[in-house]
């Protein structure tokens, strides 16, 4: 698809009207980083792009006491720089951090990386496990989907014509919790990830696991949920049989392919190690607070 | 879609282009404005030889609409020295031989400019990671990450 | 490091003469011209590992407007099978010319079927889309032991092994046998008591340069057509398309722009050819080519995958007693490997009396494999290298003193017969032993590993012209294309042969008009044979300047001495400044110029010991290199900024080949990984500083003692680290790369 088009909406109507009346070859731009690249492939099939960063509420960020509401085209370098959020949601702000290289940061985002919807998405299996909502504008108004609902497909997410995410909003976590976000690459930079692991932890005054949330990346089509893995969390110290346990889990749940990244098998094996180390420094980011 | 007209501001100089909707700033900036000092090494973000700043920001220039650079403040390698005086950074990586082909060093120029600007004393492995969108393939970034943190140093003392 | 007090200029630190326009973004690179009048050009590429042409139908793509010239194979003059000169070797011209256009049959995905001159970049595009062609597909052959088992498909019909006592009755996929031997292997065999027998593979690895391959190119009725590009070598670049394209060489000039990485990989030509043909048949106007990283991935010469055999015997008091390999490796899509210098490379290090060596060269439908930096030697030394130190191991013994202990020394027979002349690897490896490195403990889950390497190190022709200047300056007009910094080394030499400033000389790469013929950057050549031209250029110079003053005093010439850049009259006391002579050159005679036209002898090799610490997590298999010397014999080092550099830069890119660089492709044959995402390269976070040791012994046939020194420092790494990563994890290695999941692999298996 060749870009043939640009537009800069001025409001989020204007962008959700042009979107609805624009055919099935026009896509949002963000950060571009994913869509710029697509752009460029063999196909010249005609491709328009609405580029939302001219709405402010798209680049930007709030947190108080109702939760934190996020512009989905709020640039990781930005997003990643707020120390307030950073405080409090420090798995899902370190899983924006590692979405490619200082660069990309400049320009990449967490509402990018989501509807972009690549089964290896970082920021995915974090804001799984944070319980993040999508905020949805189209020609019929406005709904709200659970962001482990969001994604359906390689590629592919729930939105319909004319559809488009215009918050993601996250409400704050109960005391005690702290979550992390951890990827396997082979470099130590750059490279999309072999699997992801993002988990959250609520521990109670004693160090016991009254509630977790576990979350896989780039071991399915989609970020996977799950609650096998939580369980095995819940109620426990997180001692090394309970950590194995949701590492097991994790594997167990995981649908991994073989490619060019990583064989399937070696993905089953990782998600695990990741959700059991993941696990365990959130852990330690709750009891240091 | 006819071409755009965009005005945006390139190392301090008002300028104005024509460009189609698929060309980047990438483009424009070698093609339009004959500013070849930024690289093309693979047009997907993966090797920084295009790295720019857009408001301050450090980006992949291979990344960026022509049609975005509107309104904004554009900054490449032509615009880290001040005339005939090359900055501290330019400077360093010429003392310490931290380049030998040449291809990635303005895009590293640029981007060190912004790391320092970021963050005036950062540790080794800061400025490696900082770095690691910047391919090179002749120094094995010894020498590069050597002048980094010499010009971070001079650069202190001069403040 | 020597005394720099034995040299006034060399082995001090200048700032290299093109340094500010390499920092501010002014040097012009190969796609960094624009000319008048210029049309932008585009290959349409097969998207088949191994096809028949059927039918190729460009119409559409002809009608499209801005459209102006399509060129295929048949635009190629009659070329006959005949060598022409390119990098470190020869290549066949008529395999070079069916890599650049396709001749009926495509043999790999990438390979170029045509090109297409436009008016836009985008309209040249388009045009390329609207080609139609119509392929029958052959089955793909993609690795060695697919390639030469009975009954494999054939790349070509007409490809009979050579280097057999007889011509095959049958053509194979085996292009070339080589084999060397030294003493007696059976008995060298039973003399052992101990005998390590591994075999390994190596993936196909790109150089990786930064700059793909660009040109720009005019064809001039004239006889004044010319080429810019970036390349090692504008000479052969001149000789190939002159050859190609039946065009004589002065009709040709070939400018070398600024390069952007090269290591063997520029040292060919792919787009210059068919720009140059695109640029006659559009009547004359400027075509520019640019690959995509994809293309330079899919359609340059990457470096040979291999299956290498080694086997080893060795005392229990360490002498080794025999070394044998049988060495396989990947062509690509046409003969050419670089078989037979690994097998000569891969046990140079050691003086062993019973040596036996067998290389094959072996068509794959992979792109046609170019030079890379040693072409050959990195992957026989790994094979080499790792079953070493494995004897080391297992005698129990320090792998620095196995080596030591059978060390390679002057007078040591080489396997490909002559005798090594003054070589420096007792004095790196007794450095490396020292290093500070090599008294660090290891810790848990760390390993180390070392290796030796061995590069020949070539001279040849390079010519160079000493222009002076009224005032006293010299412009050093040279024809080496500068991949590294060595103008920096070429105002050095010539200020030491002059005795005046380095900054008292220009030195300039000039065109293939304005300089005598050069031979290509590469082989490690610049700094030594390049030098020597310029020594020579500036004796020249200094003799001419003498005779000038004893003009000037009308005495005979034999009583004016050279003392620092200034003449003097030993009879009297007159003296004269270099500046004064050359401002009164007009009086004396004309302009002084000095030449120096040489086919250089006495290169000296240059041996590289290398020292690897990595730790790995064994849970995922992944490897940090958490320390790294390099220990090489540079003879001379001109400038050391840069010798240290050709020795870090080498590591570099041997740690990548050893960790996570390879070529994937999937059943049909199609190249995965045609980018910087997944064909991955070591970044600036993935490796620490490396310790780069100057040894230097010099090279007796050197005036300043020079050894070459770009190709030997990526030899030693893929076994050093290879080594480190076994080391670790306590279990053999014997595939690359060291990537996660080969390694937790290995872990898992040897639980």
């Amino acid at each position: 698809m060749a870009i043939t088009d640009y537009k800069m909406p001025q409001s989020l109507d204007e962008a959700v009207q042009i979107l609805a009346s624009s055919g099935k070859n026009i896509k949002v731009l963000a950060g571009g980083t994913d869509l710029i690249i697509q752009s460029k492939s063999q196909s010249s099939d005609p491709l328009q792009v609405l580029d939302i960063k001219s709405l402010k509420d798209m680049t930007s960020a709030t947190i108080d006491g109702s939760g934190m509401s996020l512009g989905p085209a709020m640039s990781c370098a930005e997003f990643t720089a707020r120390k307030d959020i950073k405080a409090v949601f420090p798995g899902l702000v370190e899983a924006a951090y590692l979405i490619g290289s200082t660069q990309v940061q400049g320009r990449a985002s967490v509402g990018g990386n989501l509807c972009n919807a690549s089964p290896a998405a970082d920021t995915i299996p974090a804001l799984i496990v944070s319980n993040a909502q999508c905020i949805i504008h189209g020609p019929d108004g406005e709904r709200t989907i659970a962001v482990e609902d969001f994604v359906t497909g390689v590629g592919t997410n729930c939105m319909g014509r004319g559809e488009l995410l215009a918050q993601i909003k996250i409400a704050l976590p109960a005391p005690g919790t702290s979550d992390a976000y951890l990827r396997f690459i082979p470099r130590s930079e750059m490279d999309i990830a072999v699997a992801g692991a993002g988990v959250r932890i609520t521990l109670d005054s004693a160090g016991c696991c009254t509630d977790a949330r576990v979350a896989i990346g780039a071991v399915a089509t989609t970020a996977l949920l799950v609650p096998e893995a939580a369980k095995a969390l819940i109620g426990t110290m997180l001692d090394d049989v309970a950590l194995d346990a949701a590492a097991n889990a994790a594997s167990a749940a995981s649908k991994p392919i073989s490619d060019r990244r990583g064989t399937a098998e070696y993905r089953r094996h990782v998600v695990g190690v990741l959700v059991k180390r993941a696990a365990k420094i959130a852990a330690e980011r709750v009891k240091g607070e | 879609m006819p071409k755009i007209h965009v005005n945006t501001i390139v190392n301090g100089d008002a300028v104005e282009f024509l460009c189609e909707p698929n060309e980047t700033v990438l483009d424009v900036l070698r093609n339009e404005l004959q500013l070849t000092g930024t690289k093309e090494g693979c047009s997907s973000g993966d090797c920084g030889a295009c790295s720019i700043t857009v408001d301050d920001r450090l980006v992949c220039s291979c990344l960026v609409l022509a049609a975005e650079a509107e309104g904004k403040v554009i900054g490449t390698i032509e615009g880290v020295a001040d005339k005939d005086q090359l900055h501290i950074i330019q400077q360093k990586f010429l003392e310490h031989a931290a380049l030998q082909c040449g291809i990635c060093t303005p895009g590293l120029v640029v981007s060190v400019q912004a790391l320092l600007k970021e963050s005036p004393n950062p540790t080794e492995d800061e400025a490696r990671l900082y770095l690691a969108g910047n391919l090179c393939r002749c120094t094995g970034y010894d020498k590069i990450i050597r002048a980094v943190m010499d010009a971070a140093e001079t650069m202190r003392g001069a403040a | 490091m020597s005394d720099t007090n034995d040299f006034k200029y060399i082995g001090t630190r200048s700032i290299r003469p093109d340094g500010f326009d390499k920092v501010t973004g002014k040097a012009n690179y190969g796609a960094d011209l624009t000319l008048p009048g210029m049309l932008w050009g585009k290959m349409l590429r097969s998207p088949h590992a191994h096809a028949k042409i059927k039918r190729i139908d460009t119409s559409k793509a002809e009608a499209l407007p801005g459209v102006m010239a399509i060129t295929t194979y048949a635009d190629f003059p009659s070329v006959s099978v005949e060598a022409i000169a390119a990098g470190e070797g020869s290549v066949d011209s008529l395999d070079l010319a069916r890599n650049i256009m396709a001749d009926g049959k495509v043999l790999y995905d990438g390979h170029a079927i045509l090109g297409i001159a436009a008016t836009t970049e985008a309209i040249a595009e388009k045009a390329v889309s609207l080609v139609e062609i119509e392929y029958e597909l052959l089955p793909p052959v993609m690795d060695i032991r697919d390639a030469i088992a009975d009954g494999a498909t054939l790349l070509h019909d007409d490809l009979f092994t050579e280097g057999l006592d007889e011509k095959p009755a049958n053509a194979s996929n085996i292009a070339v046998r080589s084999a060397f031997q030294k003493g007696d292997i059976d008995a060298g065999f039973s003399a052992a008591d101990v005998v390590v027998e591994r075999e390994f593979y190596t993936p196909t690895v790109h150089q990786g340069y930064i700059e793909p391959h660009a040109c720009v190119a005019s064809f001039d009725q004239d006889g004044q057509s010319m080429i810019w590009c970036c390349t090692q070598g504008h000479f052969d670049v001149r000789a190939s398309v002159a050859k190609l394209l039946s065009m004589s060489l002065s009709q040709l000039k070939v400018t070398a722009s600024e390069i952007g990485g090269g290591f063997g990989g520029k040292t060919t030509v792919y787009l210059e050819p068919v720009a140059l043909i695109l640029s006659r048949k559009s009547g004359g106007r400027p075509v520019k080519m640019v690959m995509n990283r994809e293309e330079v991935f899919k359609a340059s010469g990457p470096g040979s995958a291999t299956r290498c055999k080694v086997k080893v015997g060795a005392k229990n008091d360490g002498t080794i007693t025999a070394m044998q390999g049988q060495l396989y490796y990947e062509a690509g899509a046409f003969k050419g490997s670089p078989a037979m210098l690994g097998g000569m490379c891969i046990f140079a290090p050691y003086d062993v009396e019973n040596m036996d060596v067998e290389c094959f060269d072996v068509v794959v439908n992979k792109p046609k494999v170019a030079a890379y930096r040693a072409p050959g030697a990195p992957q026989a030394a790994f094979a080499g290298e790792m079953v070493v130190s494995e004897i080391a191991a297992k005698l129990n013994m320090d792998p620095i003193d196995i080596r030591l202990q059978n060390a390679t020394t002057e007078g040591t027979r080489a396997i490909y017969g002559p005798k090594y002349k003054s070589v420096g690897l007792v004095e790196c490896l007794t450095a490396a032993k020292n290093s500070p490195h090599y008294q660090e403990a290891l810790k848990n889950n760390q390993g180390r590993g070392i290796a030796s390497g061995f590069w020949f190190n070539i001279g040849g022709q390079s010519s160079v012209t000493l222009n002076m200047n009224p005032d006293g300056t010299g412009t050093i007009v040279e024809g080496s294309p500068d991949i590294g910094g060595s103008r920096a080394s070429m105002q050095l030499m010539a200020a030491e042969e002059m005795g005046m400033p380095p900054e008292n000389f220009k030195p300039i790469v000039a065109d293939t008009e304005n300089v005598a013929y050069n031979q290509s950057t590469g082989g490690s050549r610049t700094t030594f044979a390049t030098g020597m031209a310029i020594i020579k250029a500036a004796q020249d110079v200094k003799e001419q300047v003498k005779q000038r003053a004893a003009a000037v005093w009308n005495i005979d010439a034999e009583l004016v001495e050279w003392v620092d850049g200034v003449v003097v009259n030993t009879s009297g006391d007159e003296r004269l400044t270099v500046a004064q002579i050359c401002a009164g050159a007009d009086r004396t005679g004309g302009q002084i110029s000095g030449r120096g036209n040489i086919n250089a002898r006495g290169a000296g090799p240059s041996f590289a010991v290398h020292v690897c610490d990595v730790e790995v997590d064994t849970d995922t298999g992944k490897v940090d290199v958490i320390r790294y010397t390099a220990v090489q014999d540079a003879g001379k080092a001109i400038h050391p900024s840069y010798v240290e550099g050709q020795y870090q830069g080498g590591a570099a890119q041997g740690i990548g080949w050893a960790l996570n660089e390879e070529y994937i492709y999937n059943d049909d044959g199609l190249l995965q990984n045609a980018g910087f995402l997944d064909y991955r390269i070591p970044l600036a976070s993935d490796l620490p500083m490396i310790d780069a040791i100057i040894v230097e012994v010099p090279n007796k046939l050197h005036p300043y003692g020079v050894r070459g020194v770009g190709e030997s420092g990526i030899i030693p790494p893929l076994a050093a680290t290879a080594y480190a990563v076994s080391d670790a994890i306590k279990a053999p290695i014997v595939d690359l790369p060291c990537s996660p999941v080969n390694v937790l692999k290995v872990i898992q298996n040897n639980v």
